[in-house]
């Protein structure tokens, strides 16, 4: 059971990574790579008071979302999207759980109604008016391909075109020593169900028993097991290379998702 | 859509373990609601807790994914020979044919709540039995339920706030009809933390009293806890009547606001209409409405404006978060086994705890439960974050 998507656009920010352009040309042996921490875009979209409330994991997939919609040339207000982290706004959860282990218990509002895993999504929907459903997911260290899975099934039953963000950032100390993402990092695509003028390759995806394509770089290795969201640079790296060929990204314990991907030449 | 039967399916919650439970207190219109005596909360609020979550142990093997939260989980797994019919579909399909989608909002947060208080003095770190993947994780329960039923298909937990566990439908509807699955675990379970008794209290949406909705007085929620499982799969031709099917799946966004719904319930109005149309109905085709009714005053007006522009003023609804509290993450499947229960049963039920309904709600409030046979009721799922989504149960026959 193949399922298949044609890729309009992305966007990728990440450790010595600021757009798509950079990734790939790091992906694809043009320039070195060289590990900083990420920096992240003010949200623009969204209004002052409301750019002052978000959290760096908003920031984050906003940062993609805005990217990958911009270069696959697609109205957001169109595109159903997917939203897929392992764990969300690690600041704002761990400001929650340290006021709730204080005498008192004084939380504040914004922080809480900040909490909810879709905070991201609700933040983009209200950035840019956008009305169509989004699904918002979590699959902890499998939440790259939940997220493809999702987006790529949306794509062959509604026959809509897709917004995916996948993005994880980093928990503060002491939840950090638990689960130690080491900073941000985020990628979007833009998927459609047909082919179009923007279309950059088409993709292919099944379940696979193969083994997982690593990296021999030890830096992108690193990157890629160190953020649930980086599962997807194999994806990424052929991408980026433009000859097409065959990714096999880790996704659950027993399962892996083979994407065979074509360029649109 | 094409028609989902719902091979089997349980709820529990502060009104009963297991659908007969569940059932009874709905026909006897008994409320789960008491003042709040969970942990050491000191919020004046009523909440709607499951007794007997402490005392529900996990296998051993599976000891790391202990927590309130996954204690649900086994708990309602436990009902209405559920896992037996999970191990069932997986025997008969096999279990990469079988998805798990787990609606959740606050999966084991607790567990990591309990954590901080013993941070060590000196490092500040967290007790070394703390696991995070396992309890605190948004997947940590849909990873459960896989592990423990045998299941290697896909798996995701859905966490959209109060959406989640209705939109969980939305998704294994989608991978059940792209064929890459041929049965799927679909439910919510979400379960009492502080994060959401101290966060509603903090943004002054819990009630003092126990929640009534659509009522002239109706002052914010009660929160619940719960688990809803079914078992979905793709309607065989030669169902009996009493089957229950999943028609339609309407999702949508609000774009307005994080915490607070459009006031004319524009978002709630087009996951409605979506519903219909992919289940290929009209208005007139549902005989009543199961309402996210949450009791605070601003749902329940957006809500009253979106029901009456969509349906008109005579669709019977009612919200049963009276009688269950709002189970949050777990509200969406929760409400669909109510539904489930209702058109199998033939009876609409009253809303709980309401005495004086609000005059300046148009949507035909219903107090008193209703005998009728009814063929399709919709369920109404809304979450911060203005995610919105409407299922539609009905009858084989």
């Amino acid at each position: 059971m193949k399922l298949s998507a044609y890729v309009g656009g992305l966007g990728v920010l990440g450790p010595g990574l600021a757009n798509w352009p950079d990734a790939a040309a790091v992906l694809s042996g043009q320039a070195v790579y060289r590990p900083a921490p990420t920096v992240l875009p003010m949200p623009a979209m969204l209004a002052a008071a409301e750019r002052r409330r978000v959290g760096r994991v908003v920031k984050l997939a906003l940062g993609v979302a805005l990217e990958a919609t911009s270069q696959a040339g697609e109205n957001p207000m169109e595109l159903a999207s997917v939203f897929s982290s392992s764990g969300g706004d690690g600041q704002n959860c761990h400001e929650l759980c340290l006021a709730l282990s204080l005498a008192g218990r004084e939380i504040s509002p914004t922080r809480f109604a900040n909490s909810v895993h879709n905070a991201a999504a609700g933040y983009w929907s209200i950035g840019t008016g956008a009305t169509v459903e989004s699904s918002v997911l979590c699959a902890f260290d499998a939440s790259f391909c939940a997220g493809l899975l999702e987006a790529m099934t949306q794509i062959a039953v509604d026959r809509l075109p897709v917004l995916l963000v996948a993005y994880d950032s980093e928990y503060p100390q002491p939840l950090h020593a638990k689960r130690p993402i080491p900073d941000a990092f985020g990628v979007a695509l833009v998927l459609t169900p047909l082919r179009r003028a923007s279309s950059l390759a088409r993709l292919d995806a099944e379940l696979s028993d193969l083994g997982v394509d690593r990296f021999e770089d030890p830096a992108f290795e690193a990157l890629r097991a160190s953020f649930p969201a980086a599962r997807a640079l194999p994806l990424l790296r052929l991408l980026a290379s433009r000859n097409g060929g065959s990714a096999i990204l880790e996704y659950l314990d027993v399962s892996r998702l083979q994407v065979e991907i074509a360029p649109c030449v | 859509m094409k028609p989902l039967h719902l091979r089997n399916f349980t709820a529990t919650s502060c009104i009963g373990k297991g659908v007969a439970a569940t059932l009874k207190s709905l026909l006897e219109q008994r409320s789960g609601l008491a003042g709040c005596r969970f942990e050491t909360v000191d919020i004046p609020t009523y909440i709607g807790e499951v007794a007997g979550v402490d005392e529900q142990r996990l296998p051993e093997d599976l000891r790391r994914f202990d927590c309130r939260n996954n204690r649900l989980a086994e708990l309602a797994l436990q009902q209405d020979g559920f896992f037996e019919a999970v191990q069932q579909a997986a025997s008969r399909l096999g279990g990469r044919r079988v998805g798990v989608f787990m609606g959740t909002s606050t999966a084991g947060i607790l567990q990591t709540e309990l954590a901080y208080r013993e941070r060590d003095p000196v490092s500040g770190a967290l007790p070394a039995s703390f696991e995070y993947g396992s309890t605190h994780n948004s997947f940590s329960v849909a990873d459960y339920l896989r592990r423990r039923c045998g299941l290697e298909g896909p798996a995701v937990a859905v966490s959209c706030a109060c959406a989640s566990s209705a939109k969980a439908f939305g998704s294994a509807r989608r991978m059940l009809e792209a064929g890459l699955i041929d049965a799927a675990l679909v439910g919510g379970v979400d379960s009492l933390c502080l994060t959401t008794l101290y966060g509603f209290h903090s943004l002054q949406l819990s009630s003092p009293a126990p929640c009534r909705p659509f009522d002239v007085a109706r002052d914010g929620i009660s929160i619940g806890e719960g688990a809803a499982l079914a078992l979905l799969e793709r309607a065989p031709d030669d169902l009996d009547g009493d089957s229950v099917l999943l028609l339609g799946v309407g999702e949508s966004s609000d774009a307005y606001h994080m915490s607070a719904p459009h006031p004319e319930g524009l978002g709630a109005r087009r996951a409605m209409r979506a519903a219909l149309a992919s289940a290929v109905l009209d208005p007139g085709d549902i005989d009543y409405i199961n309402l996210h009714g949450t009791g605070t005053p601003s749902n329940d007006r957006s809500e009253s404006h979106a029901v009456t522009s969509v349906f008109g003023p005579t669709t019977p609804c009612s919200s049963t978060k009276g009688a269950t509290g709002h189970t949050l993450g777990a509200a969406g499947a929760l409400e669909a086994v109510i539904s489930a229960l209702a058109v199998k049963n033939g009876f609409m039920p009253g809303g709980v705890h309401t005495s004086t309904i609000d005059p300046t709600l148009t949507a035909l409030y219903i107090r008193d439960n209703r005998r009728a046979s009814i063929r399709r009721v919709m369920s109404n799922s809304f979450g911060f974050g203005g995610t919105n989504c409407s299922l539609i149960l009905g009858r084989a026959g």
